[in-house]
């Protein structure tokens, strides 16, 4: 077994911190942290329950890999009912909190109720205790790091906590993690305030000492890192490029969508690339990419340490966004940049930094403020609304003013906080929201590249890349190459990313090994690892029982085959110009075929023999 | 003829030097086939794992076949990945 076996059950309305055994047998069949932290929420809390109310509950949880030598096995998730989008949330996160929770000897950490007031928790090994945060309310999420360390005055300290946007209601706010890492999407950040928990600060000195078979898990692990060090998209792209080099490639072959999505194809594409952020600027002859950074025990080393040109507009006199800090990834790339159709590189990572100092989804950030330019132009929004602001496409000034803005809470900022959704209701252009179940795009359109659509529409927790990553083999012909345009075959493809997605994100690795590990370098290891079955087949029914679980969850929360679409401008706006000219979403022609490949009736209901099979 | 190739990530050290990031316009001999235009630049074959022309992809079975024309777009990317 590689789980502590260990539940601390932190109730914020008493005040109690308890232990509890893990129940064992919910642990063999749903594995550890997204799947199983999932089947607790599904158990304790009632799906249609007010996901900003006291009978939410938040759950942090690792996985049996988390702590690991396994390579990056050292993520965590938070799973929560989401409030932006009603449905079920599980956001994961890499860093080092996951193990660092794992060593204080703590498999999750389940939150209950609402504290009266700000409140954060020390766990020190099997000692955990709630203390005020008052003095942290208010603060940005690295401030609060800064503070608590100190107050501990311990360097090795890991700390989880919420920045400014959640405390004033942002719907998209996340947990930031060792600062630079975040458990990013769907709002779990405002549920943790909604709790009045600012932060969670753990220690732990206890290692991992129960791995099941020490031997196998060694030659497994090894044989896994000697695979991902020999492939040449874990071993050498992604280091060196991070998962920016996507936006030539998605550019180049017609998937990128720009400006609230209205368009495919950014002209500005290539200045916020991974080439660009490797170049040297002018200024100071440095490149913005620094250098490249890994989670936890992560062997890959994807992460992006960059700085922002001193002398540009965003940092000028601010020396303290003129150092080093966590730099962009791809999809916030897109969202912040080729969505609201600006290619300033440096306004970009600024307001990046931004996002990670006070926690909040870029994605979603980024997707508002492009449907907030879009409405803008329209002249929905005017200056008025803005205070001043021209939220033009394109404007990076008025993208760095106005997220200064919304991060201490100002102007714009309340409106912004909305999400894409309820924002585009409010002023009366529901058709301008690019969302899925109420949670934003990332950057992929599903108009030239079918597949993705189809993961999008019936993702669990609304518009999601990273449940059921088909641009692998769509456009990157990884593990084979399918054809963008085609939809057959595509509902096969969804479902097995799916619940091969639902497994890795199970025990507690990182999504990016299966760029070159298949479930036959996986189950290995978890095998090893854990008592009881992981064999490959088993290893995939867990994924496709989690999936089930999931959806059943929103099932209760009122979620019908209705929510399993796509915005009208992807289905019937057909793309203007470049290699995918002509083409929309069929998600017609992949919807029933998905229902079928999943054993679900046609209005996309779970039967009882599926549920008998997966035992759910 | 004249063709435009684009190179992108480690691909980009096999580009001859020029002023645009990612794109040269060369001359070519008329009919070049796809293949050769990756050899002709020294690309280890399995580099070039991504290959379009005017944004379409090239897949690796067909690009003994694939003959250029005047005015087309050729993008070369090494296996990558992101997300
Ligand atoms: S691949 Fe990147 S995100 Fe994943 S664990 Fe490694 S550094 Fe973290």
């Amino acid at each position: 077994m590689s789980w502590t076996r260990k539940i601390l059950r932190v109730n914020l309305s008493d005040g109690s911190c308890t232990s509890e055994p893990l129940n064992m047998e919910w642990a063999n069949q749903y594995l550890g942290q997204r799947g199983l932290a999932s089947k607790y929420l599904t158990e304790e809390v009632d799906p249609a329950c007010d996901a900003l109310g006291a009978e939410n509950k938040m759950i942090m949880a690792t996985g049996p890999l988390t702590g690991t030598m396994a390579s990056t096995g050292g993520r965590y998730s938070v799973i929560c009912k989401s409030p932006l989008t009603g449905a079920i949330a599980c956001s994961n996160s890499g860093g080092f909190f996951g193990a660092e929770l794992k060593f204080a000897g703590w498999d999750m950490i389940i939150f209950e109720g609402q504290s009266a007031k700000p409140v954060y928790l020390y766990i020190q090994n099997d000692k955990a205790e709630l203390r005020s945060a008052e003095h942290l309310w208010g603060k940005s999420a690295w401030e609060t790091d800064d503070i608590v360390r100190q107050t501990h005055q311990d360097p090795q300290l890991r700390i989880a906590c919420i920045g400014r946007t959640a405390e004033h209601g942002c719907l998209y706010s996340a947990i930031m993690n060792d600062k630079h890492r975040a458990a990013g999407r769907s709002g779990v950040g405002t549920v943790m305030a909604s709790k009045n928990l600012k932060a969670v600060a753990v220690r732990g000195t206890g290692g991992i000492g129960n791995v099941h078979d020490s031997k196998a898990f060694m030659a497994a692990t090894n044989d896994g890192k000697a695979v991902l060090a020999e492939n040449a998209v874990t071993g050498q792209g992604l280091p060196a490029f991070g998962t920016q080099v996507l936006m030539n490639v998605i550019n180049g072959v017609g998937g990128l969508p720009a400006r609230n999505m209205r368009d495919v194809g950014f002209e500005g594409a290539e200045n916020i690339s991974a080439e660009a952020m490797a170049e040297p600027r002018k200024s100071d002859g440095k490149a913005n990419l620094t250098t490249n950074g890994a989670c936890f025990s992560c062997t890959i080393a994807c992460g992006r340490i960059s700085t922002v040109n001193p002398e540009h507009f965003s940092v000028k006199d601010k020396p303290q966004y003129q150092g080093n800090s966590g730099g962009l990834e791809y999809e916030a790339a897109w969202a912040l940049g080729a969505d609201t159709g600006v290619d300033d590189l440096d306004a970009l990572t600024y307001i990046n930094f931004l996002c990670n100092e006070d926690g909040m989804d870029p994605i979603t950030y980024g997707c508002t403020v492009a449907a907030a330019m879009e409405m803008f132009e329209d002249g929905v929004i005017t200056t008025e609304h803005t205070g001043g602001i021209e939220l033009r496409f394109g404007n990076a000034e008025a993208f760095v003013a106005i997220t200064e803005q919304f991060v201490t809470g100002e102007g714009f900022a309340a409106d912004l906080g909305l999400g894409s959704k309820r924002l585009c209701e409010k002023y009366g252009r529901p058709e301008l929201s690019m969302t899925v179940k109420g949670q934003e795009f990332p950057a992929y359109d599903p108009r030239g590249i079918q597949g993705i659509g189809l993961a999008y529409a019936t993702s669990n927790r609304g518009a999601c890349h990273l449940r059921g990553y088909t641009i692998a083999s769509e456009v990157l012909g990884i593990p084979v190459k399918t054809e963008m345009n085609d939809t057959d075959g595509k509902a096969e493809l969804v479902k097995a990313f799916q619940d091969a997605t639902a497994l890795v994100d199970s025990a507690g690795l990182c999504v990016f090994t299966t760029f070159a590990w298949g479930m036959d370098n996986i189950a290995p290891q978890i095998d090893a690892a854990c008592e009881g079955d992981w064999s490959v087949e088993n290893c995939l029914e867990t994924g496709e029982r989690i999936w089930n679980m999931e959806r059943l969850f929103n099932e209760a929360a009122g979620f019908t085959a209705d929510d399993d679409t796509l915005p009208k401008r992807l289905l019937k706006e057909i793309i203007k110009s470049g290699p995918t000219e002509g083409q929309v979403n069929r998600l017609g022609e992949m919807l029933p075929q998905y229902y079928e490949a999943r054993g679900w009736t046609a209005d996309g209901k779970i039967p009882q023999e599926t549920r008998q099979r997966l035992s759910l | 003829m004249q063709i435009n190739i684009e190179f992108y990530a480690s691909l980009m050290q096999y580009l001859p030097p020029g002023k645009s990031r990612h794109r040269r316009e060369i001359s070519v001999q008329d009919g070049l086939r796809v293949n050769r235009l990756v050899e002709q630049f020294h690309i280890p074959e399995k580099m070039a794992h991504i290959v379009l022309v005017n944004g379409h992809f090239v897949d690796a079975d067909k690009r003994a076949d694939r003959e250029l024309v005047e005015g087309d777009v050729v993008s070369i990317w090494p296996p990558v990945a992101g997300g």
